[in-house]
């Protein structure tokens, strides 16, 4: 399945019926250097666009929004412990949680890669 | 871009620099260029860094000679502005009647008798000089030094680069100043500024201030530095930030700044504001700045509510972020008296989590200042 994203940055990936979750390279750019990541308790279900998550820059604290609704299976520690990796792999290594899928069809309502790229160019 | 925005004589450099444009103060100013806050904070301590403070307010109070500048000053601050030498720079703090501060600002005396150079913040040049207008006596007046713009080059580095364009500038003296030929422009220069490292501020008439940061920035030890690390640098330096740290309804004593009312003030107690610092001097107030570092490794912002270690509200955080330095959060804010000491548990209240911190001395990061060949740092 490919990469879906909500209109807060946050991307949405299928991988072995889980789906991964993390911010965009465009959102990790606009933060500027991360320094602290706070990520929710395995087990916590979440409903779509509920706090999530907070990345926070020098400048200022950002929430992360759960882009569907679902259960948090597993989360990042390795950001947690050195935020800048989002800095350095927002879309990859730096993913922020796995989330058990309560609903899969809400993936419909998001933007692939195509509409999110021309979204953030007129944003 | 909202507009309406004033702009500094640099506005075009930092957009040709990829700075980040914000709005601050009513000017268009960069929060960051492409090196980014963190790189641009540690930087500046490593090296040096240029930033425009052009959008600050420098003025002029002018009497019949220095006493009367100073007198006509110092009823409405409470700084020994009097027997400041020629040469030399202090900060004061401008107090309203009940003894709040309606602006932090530095001032310094000319050779030129009579006058008293003055920098104010930007965010509060207009009311601080409708205020001087309305309250200096009549033999003292303020004119405006609109036409002028400011750099500050701060860093260990600092004083090696601006010697290459004029040597005198490295025996400058912290909280001294002197007129300078920086190659072929003519500025005051004076030494100290606001990230606690070693460095100048220089004025020039605006016409000559990029030419001059050109001139710096030419240096391969020296970037150009946005907001974002301004205050993040600040920070660790333990200096206030106005309108967050100090406020109108902030006197002096509370916001630990104390060091700004002269002795002789105080017994003469001839200022505005003068019943209740003098009554705060004497009996303690009842809330201070302070210091505050977060135990864990999450940052406490602006408006955090700070807690006993019993979940009583003793305070709240005036300034906080992480501390690149430091590697780890600070903040700074005002506790009830009996939680000021250094050393006190506390706890933050972070998106409704309590977190454990403490109370500590300022500043985070060391200052590093130049107070002569030999002199102690």
């Amino acid at each position: 399945m490919s990469v879906k994203y909500t209109k807060d940055h946050e991307w949405v990936r299928e991988e072995g019926g889980v789906y991964i979750v993390g911010i965009s390279t465009h959102a990790a750019e606009q933060l500027g250097d991360v320094v602290f990541v706070e990520l929710p308790e395995i087990g916590k279900s979440l409903s779509k666009g509920d706090d999530m998550a907070v990345v926070e820059s020098v400048k200022a604290a950002s929430d992360v929004y759960a882009p569907i609704s679902g259960e948090v299976v597993e989360i990042n520690q390795a950001i947690a412990d050195e935020p800048a990796k989002v800095n350095e792999d927002a879309q990859g290594a730096a993913w922020f949680v796995k989330l058990k899928a309560k609903d899969a069809s809400e993936l419909d309502t998001l933007m692939d890669e195509a509409a999110y790229n021309e979204f953030v160019e007129n944003e | 871009m909202t507009q309406n925005l004033k702009i500094t004589p640099l506005n075009a450099l930092h957009k040709s620099l990829g700075g980040k444009m914000v709005e601050f103060a009513g000017y268009e100013m960069p929060v960051q260029f492409p090196l980014g806050v963190l790189k641009e904070h540690l930087h500046t301590r490593e090296k040096a860094g240029l930033f425009d403070v052009s959008h600050m307010g420098q003025a002029v109070i002018v009497g019949a000679d220095h006493e009367s500048a100073a007198r006509a000053l110092e009823t409405v601050a409470p700084g020994e502005i009097q027997k400041l030498g020629v040469g030399r720079q202090r900060l004061t703090v401008l107090l309203n009647d009940d003894g709040g501060i309606l602006d932090d600002l530095m001032v310094s005396r000319p050779v030129a008798d009579g006058r008293l150079n003055i920098v104010v913040n930007g965010a509060c040049k207009e009311a601080d000089y409708a205020y001087l207008d309305e309250r200096l006596p009549e033999n003292a007046k303020l004119e405006r030094f609109d036409s002028r713009g400011l750099l500050a080059l701060q860093g260990p580095k600092a004083s090696e680069v601006l010697a290459k364009h004029a040597p005198a500038a490295a025996d400058l003296k912290f909280m001294s100043f002197a007129e300078l030929q920086i190659g072929d422009i003519t500025a005051v220069v004076t030494r100290g500024g606001y990230t606690g490292e070693d460095g100048f501020e220089i004025s020039t008439w605006q016409e000559d201030t990029e030419k001059l940061a050109r001139l710096l920035l030419d240096d391969p030890d020296v970037e150009p530095i946005g907001l974002g690390a301004r205050d993040s640098l600040r920070l660790e330096a333990g200096m206030c930030l106005y309108g967050h740290d100090l406020t109108p309804e902030i006197s002096p004593v509370e916001g630990n700044i104390a060091f700004t009312i002269g002795k002789r003030r105080r017994s003469e107690g001839d200022f505005a504001g003068a019943k209740r610092i003098l009554r705060e001097l004497a009996d303690g107030p009842s809330r201070l700045r302070v210091g505050i570092l977060p135990q864990g490794r999450a940052p406490a912002r602006e408006g955090a509510e700070i807690q006993s270690t019993d979940g009583k509200i003793i305070g709240a955080v005036t300034s906080g972020g992480f501390g690149p330095s430091v590697g780890a959060p600070v903040a700074m804010g005002y506790v009830d008296i009996d939680y000021a000491q250094t050393g006190t548990d506390v706890q933050l209240m972070v998106r409704g989590k309590a977190l454990p911190a403490q109370i500590a001395d300022m500043p985070f990061a060391p200052h590093h200042y130049y107070r002569g060949q030999g002199a102690g740092k």
